[in-house]
């Protein structure tokens, strides 16, 4: 099946995906924030999709969706948002970070100008029906020493917050 | 016109195919099978509790009750939409329509037949757990934005539960997944070759496999085929938040859990939803183990007197269900009151014995096979869905979650690595 408007969904999915980002940093209420989240990520996910990696755009939706959010949304629950709402929010480093904003910028600009050679010419397409035997394969044949420091890193933090939570150890 | 019916002569699904208007068909009638079924469902579980606890359930509104859905809509849908004062009102609204999404969008990539489902993705079953998992984010939001405690804890706690057992469901389901591409050794051995043998996460790629293998996965490398479907069998009634399972939901512990004020429409929203949701659970249990769409011994019990006697189920089961509602209607009572529920019983038993003749005729009778044993296994599962919860005392929460996280998942790890080890030997 060839695919159809290309362009358009992938700036409608740009857009909401740089849209719902800037909701998280500017809504005051932190559920909102989270829920715009979930859209960013969703969006990201149908840019995985766009880019014929399916089985990528269905785990970011499991993981990332489905499991980080929920956790960020249990705690966010947890607390007392009303006063947190109507506190004023000020911000002493803005200059600061206006400035590193505007260098990382620059830094951008300037590889995609000047660095043409860094990226493909042509856009590579993985034949889709085997993304996931081929992110199988990397992560349990070529990169199997990275996937299992990985999983110990997890497991480290998994036990850590286990400790930190329980009242007697 | 001519694109359009030529769609009618390939033998892939819609979605893959690229027929955009069959697709839209495909689903505006998966959507309105899948209410009726809620409606359905409905009367179903008040009648069957009621049966099991020795009384009647609804008989007033229509014959046997049978109208109690309809008289359930519209009382739903005229009661007053109250919204919380403190609630957050983009909040308290987008929640049901989540939930109802999610629990809807499932339904794309449910195998009915080799070719009857909307799309074949080559992830189906990654997308219906996470979709799936989608739902859960549905129910914090309505918890949250009750602005009241009762619906938060209970929106904690259900999501608390759901993100559980979604991790055994998902041991479960690589163990499935591992059996299309594992052909195992010596006994276990017989039937998976090489050839047929090739993994794959698609519904429909799973179900031929099982076809291929000519066995079901429920039967696959004894007992770990079993063992990993009694774990999904009960993580998806614990995913579903249903008996044994419904404490976030029960009267008399949280007064309705996290849908505590929601009202009217919003609320059949959540009611609508969990029970789709059962349905797209059992659809993934039936695909992956019970061999989705295949009838009963399709290799061993193959050709053409088998055959056809198996095609006659459908009309049989139709005929079956005409004879109970005549009986019923000789067995209502003789007063003149009954005389117009004892019209209505007559004439919704001529109904359906007028679907089972017609289901009779051989080229319906040819096409309507993958359906109906699709649909008569999610049937028994709906059926057992409703005698956990009038059989089953309800768990505590703590030791629901010990159960998910102390005894499932561990579970659900073994049964993966002996599948694996079993189908690599």
């Amino acid at each position: 099946m060839n695919p159809v408007a290309t362009p358009f969904f992938f700036y409608a999915l740009a857009a909401v995906a740089v849209l719902s980002a800037i909701a998280v940093i500017m809504r005051r209420n932190p559920v909102h924030s989270a829920i715009a989240l979930i859209f960013t990520l969703l969006s990201l996910a149908g840019l995985y999709l766009m880019l014929y990696a399916p089985f990528v755009a269905g785990v970011q939706i499991i993981l990332y969706v489905g499991g980080i959010v929920v956790l960020f949304l249990f705690v966010i629950m947890l607390i007392n948002i009303d006063r947190m709402e109507r506190e004023y929010q000020f911000n002493k480093q803005w200059l600061v970070g206006l400035l590193a904003a505007a260098v990382l910028g620059t830094l951008f600009v300037a590889v995609y100008v000047k660095g043409q050679a860094i990226f493909p010419q042509h856009a590579v397409r993985f034949p889709e029906q085997l993304n996931t035997q081929q992110v199988g394969k990397m992560l349990y044949v070529d990169y199997l020493l990275p996937f299992e420091i990985a999983s110990l890193l997890l497991l480290v933090a998994i036990v850590g917050a286990v400790v930190m939570a329980k009242k007697r150890i | 016109m001519s694109d359009f019916l030529n769609y009618l002569s390939s033998n892939v699904t819609p979605g893959q195919a690229g027929a955009y208007l069959w697709v839209t068909i495909y689903i505006l009638i998966i959507f309105a099978v899948a209410s009726v079924a809620v409606m359905a469902m409905t009367w179903l579980e008040r009648k069957i509790l009621a049966h099991m606890q020795v009384r009647l359930g609804p008989m007033r509104v229509g014959p046997h009750g049978l109208l109690q859905p309809i008289a359930d809509a519209v009382k739903l849908l005229i009661k007053e939409d109250i919204i919380p004062e403190g609630a957050d009102k983009l909040v308290f609204w987008m929640a049901p329509v989540v939930v109802v999404i999610t629990a809807f969008t499932t339904y794309i990539v449910i195998p009915f037949g080799p070719t009857h489902a909307v799309t074949d993705m080559n992830i189906g079953i990654l997308f219906m757990l996470g979709v799936a998992s989608l739902g859960t984010l549905g129910i914090i939001m309505a918890g949250w934005a009750s602005n009241s405690h009762y619906p938060l804890l209970g929106s904690l706690r259900s999501s608390a539960q759901m993100v559980s057992y979604e991790v055994a469901m998902g041991m479960a389901v690589v163990s499935a997944v591992l059996m299309t591409s594992l052909t195992g050794a010596g006994a276990y051995g017989i039937g998976a070759t090489a050839a047929n043998s090739l993994g794959t996460l698609s519904m429909i790629g799973i179900v031929e496999a099982q076809m291929n293998q000519h066995v079901w996965f429920i039967f696959k490398f004894f007992p770990l085929g079993f063992a990993a479907f009694g774990i999904f069998a009960i993580a998806m009634v614990a995913e579903t938040n249903r008996a044994p399972f419904d404490l976030p939901e029960a009267e008399s512990e949280l007064t309705a859990g996290f849908h505590t004020e929601y009202s009217g429409f919003r609320w059949s929203l959540f009611f609508m939803a969990e029970y789709a949701a059962m349905i797209a659970v059992a659809s993934i249990a039936v695909t992956l183990w019970l061999g989705g769409w295949l009838r009963p011994f399709p290799h061993w019990l193959s050709g053409d007197p088998w055959g056809t006697a198996f095609s006659f189920f459908p009309a049989l089961t139709f005929f079956v269900l005409a004879g109970m509602s005549f009986r019923a209607t000789i067995r209502m009572p003789e007063h003149p009151y009954f005389k117009i529920q004892k019209t209505g019983l007559g004439i919704f038993g001529l109904v359906l014995g007028a679907i089972g003749l017609v289901l009779l005729v051989p080229p319906v009778r040819d096409r309507i096979q993958d359906i109906y044993w699709f649909t008569i296994k999610v049937a028994a599962f709906m059926y057992l869905y409703i005698w956990y919860r009038g059989t089953f005392p309800r768990y505590r929460f703590d030791q629901l979650m010990k159960l998910g996280w102390k005894f499932m998942i561990p579970a659900g790890i073994g049964v993966l690595i002996l599948t694996a080890l079993v189908g690599v030997l």
